[in-house]
């Protein structure tokens, strides 16, 4: 590898040969959370409280104290998360091996058919019917699903929570066992509000985003945006969450270079 | 029933009222009629020793100068032996409102004492019955009503600046999820509440919203009590024109202090304490601002257990408690611009997470009716039904033994 790779790099970003998208939503006090049943321990929503304005609590400065869950909003899901990877010692926010969070990224549109059915599930035939067109998914790549989920503005649509459960597209437990024992990915990202489908309280096993990719020390990433300005393939994912110890997951800024 | 006021519309260039208060001066003795009176009792001193009934309040009874003197209710009932109509006044308060009906009222009990007059009641000498409730200041004044079980105050253009009947006025509930709020809503607008605001966060699930859809005056808006942005945005939107505020947002989850982590009592500060703090910094000066131009009263849904600690709900009476010690603040800093503010005691609502304790609960339906029967009787403290009440007496009585008799249930 040639060693002016990153200045060849640093150039194309100054000329705009390489972009950067960010695919992260805007953090505020609406941002749609996970919602639990009642009797379990619930994730704070963001809050934001004003320590001063350029007033007589600090004439000076404007700043603000947040708060919220480390699942809130655009967000990292850390191996520890799941009780499946609650052994993996390199698996906190904080020990995570920084390399896994630049990683390239492979985008399956399944925009049409989550349009057509809100509980859309991605199977393994649906990835390899993609490989056909776009090659097959490198090892250690992140594995993005389009849903255009993210164009749902309101928190109401995006959670689109029915008598029945929430009717949110997401991966079969067959396509995440094929990502990962067939393809050995980095992680899974999707638009929605977490990495597994509205329904999948019911898979075998029950949330196999999680259940699954956490125990093979996989990362998640939900409620992204602006998937629809990715490449099928060829973006590279820049995903660093905040080093907090112990962490189960963060909120992060997620930013996709993309080529053209 | 005579049928509900509605508000008249008001000129929109029509000078704001400046909010005036009554003559504020009462001695430590005398405030015995104003704790019972913001109960929505009537209690005089009865001497222990020779059983004269005293008013105006005495440190010493006039009959055996005995300092045995015990609060006792009454029943108020008595005769108006003269009337008179003051038509000028040099208080400020009064001036705006005379002609004032003030009458001698001799109670049966014994003594006589100089009240306002309520209109209806008949020309001297009539039989009336005797009413303590609190001037604007807070202050506890007499009122003498006709003997009818029937006329209320607030049909008398003097006395129902003693209430704070909703009639006519617009009103935020700002739970709309709470058990009590639909009840509420029901009640407030049988009552001739002008309009309904219903506060609630994330208002979209149709059943949410539903039983609000049933009544006229309901209007649901986005609120969420732990969300300062969402506080500040509805009190852009309508400060300017609620009237009454009921703080019917609660969290509760049902656990011993010891049961769990900080998260769920955190939720439960968040709503209960944080969450009417919020609410006080956004709506209070506007509605402190309006007190001569319609606002009058500020209600908080407590708990019962905000008096002493219920330890299989330990950190939800924590939060009650703090939310207890922040309303009676509140209280002091809107009593100088004549808002009420009226705390509610209840015993366990007939809710999901009271769903474990035995009864007897009070039901949502029967809360709410206290919130507006408190509303138009002008009281301050409200104990609604059953358990509220016993605890009270125990509470009243002696708090270390009701401290020790909850802890051992
Ligand atoms: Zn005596």
């Amino acid at each position: 590898m040639p060693t002016d790779v990153l200045m060849r790099l640093a150039e194309a970003l100054a000329t705009g040969a390489v972009r950067v998208i960010d695919l992260s939503q805007t953090l505020q006090p609406s941002t749609p959370v996970i919602q639990l049943p009642p009797q379990f321990g619930a994730s704070n929503p963001f809050r934001i409280e004003e320590i001063s304005h350029y007033d007589d609590r600090g004439p000076g400065w404007y700043w603000n104290n947040i708060a919220l869950g480390e699942h809130t909003g655009t967000h990292f899901d850390a191996p520890i998360h799941w009780v499946t990877g609650k052994d993996y010692r390199d698996g906190y926010t904080d020990t995570i091996p920084a390399g896994r969070f630049v990683a390239p990224a492979c985008v399956i549109d399944c925009s049409k058919e989550a349009a057509a059915d809100e509980k859309f599930l991605l199977e393994p035939a649906h990835i390899e019917a993609w490989e056909g067109k776009h090659g097959r998914i490198p090892k250690g790549a992140w594995v993005l699903m389009r849903t255009d989920w993210s164009k749902r503005t309101t928190p109401e649509s995006f959670l689109n929570m029915k008598d029945d459960g929430p009717h949110v597209p997401g991966p079969s437990a067959a396509a995440i066992r094929f990502l990962i024992e067939q393809r050995d990915v980095n992680g899974w990202g999707v638009e929605a509000v977490g990495t597994d489908a509205g329904m999948a309280f019911g898979f075998e096993p029950a949330f196999p985003a999680h259940h699954l990719m956490h125990g093979a020390k996989k990362l998640g990433l939900a409620s992204l945006t602006n998937l629809d300005q990715l490449p099928p393939t060829g973006a590279v994912l820049i995903t660093p969450p905040l080093k907090i110890k112990n962490g189960s997951g963060s909120p992060l800024r997620v930013l996709a270079l993309v080529a053209g | 029933m005579p049928p509900p006021r509605r508000a008249k519309p008001k000129h929109p260039l029509r000078r704001f009222p400046t909010p005036t208060l009554p003559p504020l001066a009462r001695s430590r003795v005398a405030l015995g009629l104003t704790a019972f009176a913001a109960r929505g009792v009537f209690a005089l001193q009865v001497c222990r020793d020779c059983g004269t009934v005293h008013y105006p309040p005495q440190e010493a009874c006039r009959h055996c100068l005995s300092a045995r003197l015990d609060w006792r209710p009454q029943d108020g009932a008595g005769e108006v032996l003269s009337d008179t109509v003051l038509r000028h006044s040099n208080e400020l308060y009064f001036r705006a409102r005379v002609p004032l009906r003030l009458g001698s009222v001799r109670l049966d009990a014994g003594p006589t004492a100089i009240a306002f007059v309520h209109g209806a009641c008949a020309a001297p000498p009539a039989r009336v019955r005797l009413h303590a409730a609190l001037d604007r200041g807070g202050a506890a004044v007499l009122a003498a009503l006709p003997d009818d079980e029937v006329t209320t105050m607030a049909d008398d253009r003097v006395l129902r600046e003693l209430t704070n009947d909703p009639a006519g006025r617009k009103v935020l509930i700002t739970d709309g999820r709470a058990a009590v709020a639909a009840p509420l809503a029901r009640a407030l607008a049988a009552a001739g509440a002008d309009l309904i605001y219903v506060g609630m966060a994330e208002p979209w699930p149709p059943a949410a919203v539903a039983p609000y859809a049933q009544i006229p005056e309901a209007l649901v808006r986005p609120l969420d009590v732990t969300d300062s942005e969402s506080v500040t945005d509805l009190a852009a939107e309508i400060g300017g024109k609620v009237d009454i505020l009921i703080n019917t947002a609660e969290h509760h989850r049902p656990r011993g202090i010891l049961a769990r982590g900080t998260e769920s009592a955190r939720a439960e500060m968040e709503v209960n304490y944080f969450g009417l703090l919020r609410l006080a910094h956004s709506f209070a000066p506007g509605m402190r601002a309006r007190a001569a131009d319609g606002a009058v009263a500020w209600v908080n849904v407590l708990s019962i257990f905000a008096l002493t600690n219920f330890p299989p709900h330990g950190t939800f009476s924590a939060s009650k408690a703090a939310a207890h010690s922040l309303a009676q603040g509140l209280r002091a800093e809107l009593r100088g611009a004549g808002l009420r503010v009226v705390n509610v005691y209840p015993g366990p609502i007939e809710e999901e997470w009271s769903d474990m304790l035995p009864p007897p609960k009070i039901a949502p339906a029967a809360l709410a009716a206290a919130v507006v029967a408190a509303l138009r009787d002008g009281v301050e403290d409200v104990y609604p039904g059953d358990v509220a009440q016993d605890w009270l007496a125990r509470w009243r009585d002696n708090p270390k033994a009701l401290e020790r008799e909850v802890a051992e249930r």
